[in-house]
């Protein structure tokens, strides 16, 4: 099926908008612009080491970010620094440090990449990253928690833990009572006053509390450009592929929440999608959309951009990807700071955040079937890794949920995020190839039984921008 | 379900209508035995009976459970901790890079051998914290997560554990089906001190005389208490530590080691049996679960706020609770200071995260301070200890000898 849905004289219009230049300028911008913004974030860390000016360790769920901008402290997502590494190839000499030490094969690679990382002083392909003044976390996943006692031991960094309750049984958080919400709410915002107290202490400043409105006034705007990024991606042909470009977006909007510069990113990348909405200009560079997939997991980083080919050079994209939900820090989430009691909706915001991200992976085969309905996806990639038990221990049963209640097709294949050992592109590839076999027989005898006019089977639905309302 | 026990004037317990069926008073060895029998049956036969008379079962996962809330509602607490069975369906729910103890545990919900009428699991790791959905998913009964914090050193914590533990509590009494009042928990509470006092007894006789009672047949006996009421383990405790204290049994010229790794997972009783063939355990930290409150819970005021308590401020360590007030490593060091021991065998179960990089800590620690250890991977399901026994005989003789 080519997908690429174009309105009349569209071709025209885009013709035109290229010989104005607006085509050169806008597709491509949130690329470059987002290479641009992650080199000054590592450089600006870089200056942090050499200078010492004080940083906080954070994690993407339930990063807090926010809060430590307004006593102006750097902030390092060691999750970032550590896929960095295998992105660029060199997570191997990482990993082979922290096992030297002691740690197992079988542990997060994250984590073993940051042990070496603070054994090499803080050297970072990207630059050097400061050591910690204090690590803030949840207990969103719980490795978050060995890993600051990491630094706890190396350092003696106060390790600033902030318990953030779940889901209780067997649904989604927001099913339960209001009332239990409300007092995890509490419980939340409690910890968030005490910890208040605790950066005073540590930074030396007073806690201005309209800085913290200012601050969570740009991760608002920034929350509304994502949530409308990842609905403009409902399109077809799909307009950013969710696992490759949705991943750098992800970088972005983590590492810079809170800021002007993530703020005025994110519009200007809905400026620029809506653009290849308006212009059919899909997310594949020299073909067109033939299967539109869902991507489950953590992207195989060694291999990065040979993962993503694996599915573009089948006409494969990814049209959402729960990375994207998960580790947003409650972006995806239609909620909005209140900026008229801001540590109370701070408190709101962390436990959204972080209750829809742990749901995401507790609960993802229901979020899946919405989303492959709202996507129209034909197709389920779920990747598990060795390294993350959080985001992976799910994902068989859930494709088994998912088979049962959509007629979606499911590619299952085990790799790792950082682990190069445990990523056979041959094998990959076989899967993959199979996988895609599958869809477009799938597809052929789809289109024979309408042909045929088998009653059982419907046209597919263009999921094109009119129809969509995008 | 009426607890099968009556109170006896002096306050113990003596029960009517046992779950365990062992003779107590034959031969020791014997009734160690049979035991073990019981604690590796994977068809559960006392809580079998348990439900044949009727009764309610909640079962909880590891680490640790107020097991107080189940008993004072009349429902049997068993402390799901894996097991010796085939993973006949479980395996298809999970990926490869898993431990055996989700599998094995999820493969008792499935195929009903010890299919408890609620399932209470705890975000102690990533994995367990998944297990609920996939319980919730894959077996019709109910699945819930308690929130121990993980944030124990907030002013806040016992406020707000005590509301978990209210919480909780309400879901065991819409199973059994009545409520649940002060006086019940405070009795709960009692009997559970007295069977902690116990188990402080059995470690005592493990440190002070380790010949007397192996590394494995100390197991059997504590696991017991995750099978049977507690009323009925006091029972054994009570009648069987005496006779194991006066047991003939000599004293051999063998290294006293803490074991540390088996708070989630369990080694198979045969690694622990091979363990116990070339050194004395004086210590460990095997189903510390079952032994997480270290002293007398106070049975004065809010019963529910005196558990809470107790679970922050007077309780053991694990590699799955952060408290800046007990930095693992430490409270190791102080595990083998107290039990006297000259050396530690620093496990971990596969593929388990905390217990995996808790090792690195460890191994540090212990560097540090000079005190030999071994470090080794188990898995629950594994048979051959060939290769462990040999690596170990080397460590013990190289020690012995140096």
């Amino acid at each position: 099926m080519n997908t690429v849905a174009q309105e009349p004289g569209q071709a025209d219009r885009t013709a035109a908008d290229r010989n104005a230049g607006v085509h050169d300028e806008l597709v491509g911008r949130g690329a470059r612009d987002g290479a641009h913004l992650f080199r000054e974030w590592f450089a600006e860390l870089t200056h942090a080491a050499e200078t010492g000016e004080q940083s906080a360790y954070v994690f993407v769920m339930g990063s807090m970010v926010e809060l430590l901008r307004t006593f102006d402290m750097h902030v390092v997502f060691p999750e970032i620094n550590s896929l960095q590494t295998a992105v660029r190839k060199v997570s191997d000499e990482y990993l082979s440090l922290a096992e030297d030490h002691g740690y197992s094969p079988d542990v997060c690679g994250y984590v073993k990449a940051d042990y070496a990382l603070q054994l090499r002083g803080g050297e970072h392909p990207m630059g050097r990253i400061p050591k910690p003044t204090c690590a803030v976390l949840t207990n969103a996943c719980n490795t978050y928690l060995k890993w600051g006692e990491i630094w706890e031991r190396m350092y003696g960094t106060p390790v600033l833990a902030i318990d953030v309750p779940g889901s209780r049984g067997v649904l989604p958080y927001a099913a339960l009572p209001a009332a239990e919400r409300e007092r995890d709410r509490v419980h939340v915002e409690r910890q968030i006053r005490e910890l208040i107290g605790t950066l005073e202490m540590l930074t030396g400043r007073a806690f201005d509390i309209d800085r913290l409105r200012e601050v969570l006034d740009l991760t608002n705007r920034m929350g509304r450009s994502w949530r409308r990024l990842l609905e403009l991606n409902r399109a077809s042909p799909a307009v950013f592929d969710a696992m490759l470009e949705g991943t750098i977006y992800l970088g972005v909007a983590n590492a810079l929440r809170g800021t002007p510069e993530a703020a005025s990113y994110f519009e200007d990348l809905v400026e620029e999608m809506e653009y290849k909405v308006a212009h059919g200009i899909g997310a594949l560079v020299d073909a067109p959309e033939k299967h539109r997939l869902i991507f489950v997991g953590v992207p195989c980083y060694p291999i990065f951009r040979r993962f993503y080919q694996l599915f573009s050079e089948w006409g494969g994209v990814f049209v959402s990807s729960t990375y994207t939900w998960f580790a947003s820090g409650g972006l995806d989430d239609e909620f909005e700071y209140d900026l008229t009691r801001p540590v109370e909706s701070l408190a709101d915001g962390v436990l959204r955040g972080v209750t829809r991200a742990v749901d995401a992976m507790l609960f993802h085969d229901k979020a899946l079937i919405g989303a492959i309905d709202e996507f129209h996806a034909d197709g389920v990639v779920y990747h598990p890794v060795k390294s993350c038990r959080t985001v992976s221990t799910g994902l068989a049963d859930s494709r088994r949920a998912v088979l049962e209640q959509r007629d979606a097709l499911c590619l299952y294949i085990e790799s790792d995020m950082m682990d190069k050992r445990v990523v056979s592109e041959a094998q990959l590839k076989n899967r993959i190839d199979a996988f895609f076999e599958g869809l477009d027989s799938r597809r052929i005898r789809k289109s024979r039984q309408i042909e045929d006019g088998d009653p059982d089977v419907a046209a597919p639905a263009s999921p094109g921008p009119a129809a969509n309302g995008i | 379900m009426e607890s099968a026990h009556e109170s006896r004037p002096d306050g113990t317990d003596h029960v009517v209508d046992p779950l365990l069926d062992v003779a107590l008073d034959a031969p020791l060895d014997a009734v160690l035995s049979e035991i073990g029998d019981v604690v590796e049956d994977s068809t559960f036969p006392t809580v079998r009976r348990w439900r044949e008379r009727g009764g309610r079962v909640v079962g909880h996962f590891q680490v640790y459970f107020p097991e107080e809330l189940a008993h004072a509602a009349g429902a049997l607490p068993v402390k799901l901790r894996g097991g010796q069975v085939e993973r006949r369906e479980a395996d298809s729910h999970f990926g490869s890079y898993i431990c055996s103890i989700l599998r094995t545990t999820l493969e008792l919900g499935l195929n009903g051998d010890l299919k408890p009428d609620i399932f209470v699991t705890h975000p102690i790791c990533d994995a367990a914290r998944n297990l609920a959905g996939i319980w919730a998913r894959n077996v019709d009964s109910p699945a819930q997560i308690l929130y121990l914090p993980q944030n124990p050193n907030s002013a806040f914590a016992a406020v707000y554990l005590e509301e978990e533990y209210r919480r909780v509590l309400s879901d065991i009494e819409a199973l059994v089906g009545h409520e649940t009042d002060d006086n019940a928990l405070r009795q709960s509470i009692a009997v559970f001190n007295e069977n902690r006092r116990l188990l402080r007894e059995l470690y005592a006789i493990k440190r002070d005389r380790p010949w007397l009672l192996p590394l494995h047949e100390a197991y059997v006996l504590v696991a017991l208490g995750g099978l049977i009421t507690r009323e009925e383990h006091n029972a054994v405790l009570r009648a069987l530590l005496p006779r194991i204290r006066t047991r003939d049994a000599r004293n051999r010229d063998r290294m006293r080691v803490v074991f540390e790794g088996g708070f989630c997972e369990q080694p198979p009783l045969d690694l622990l049996r091979a363990i116990g063939e070339f050194c004395y355990v004086v210590d460990d930290d095997l189903l510390i679960g079952l032994r997480w409150l270290l002293d007398d819970v106070s049975v004065e005021g809010p019963p529910l706020a005196r558990l809470a308590d107790a679970y922050l401020d007077h309780s053991s360590y694990s590699p799955v609770q952060h408290d800046t007030r007990k930095p693992k490593e430490r409270m190791l060091l102080e595990r083998i200071r107290d039990s006297h021991a000259e050396a530690a065998i620093i496990a971990a179960a596969k593929m388990c995260e905390p217990g995996l990089d808790e090792q690195v800590a460890y191994a540090q620690a212990l560097d540090e301070a000079g005190i030999p250890y071994f470090v080794t991977e188990f898995e629950e399901h594994m048979t051959g200890f060939d290769h462990l026994q040999i690596q170990l005989e080397t460590f013990v003789e190289n020690l012995l000898f140096a």
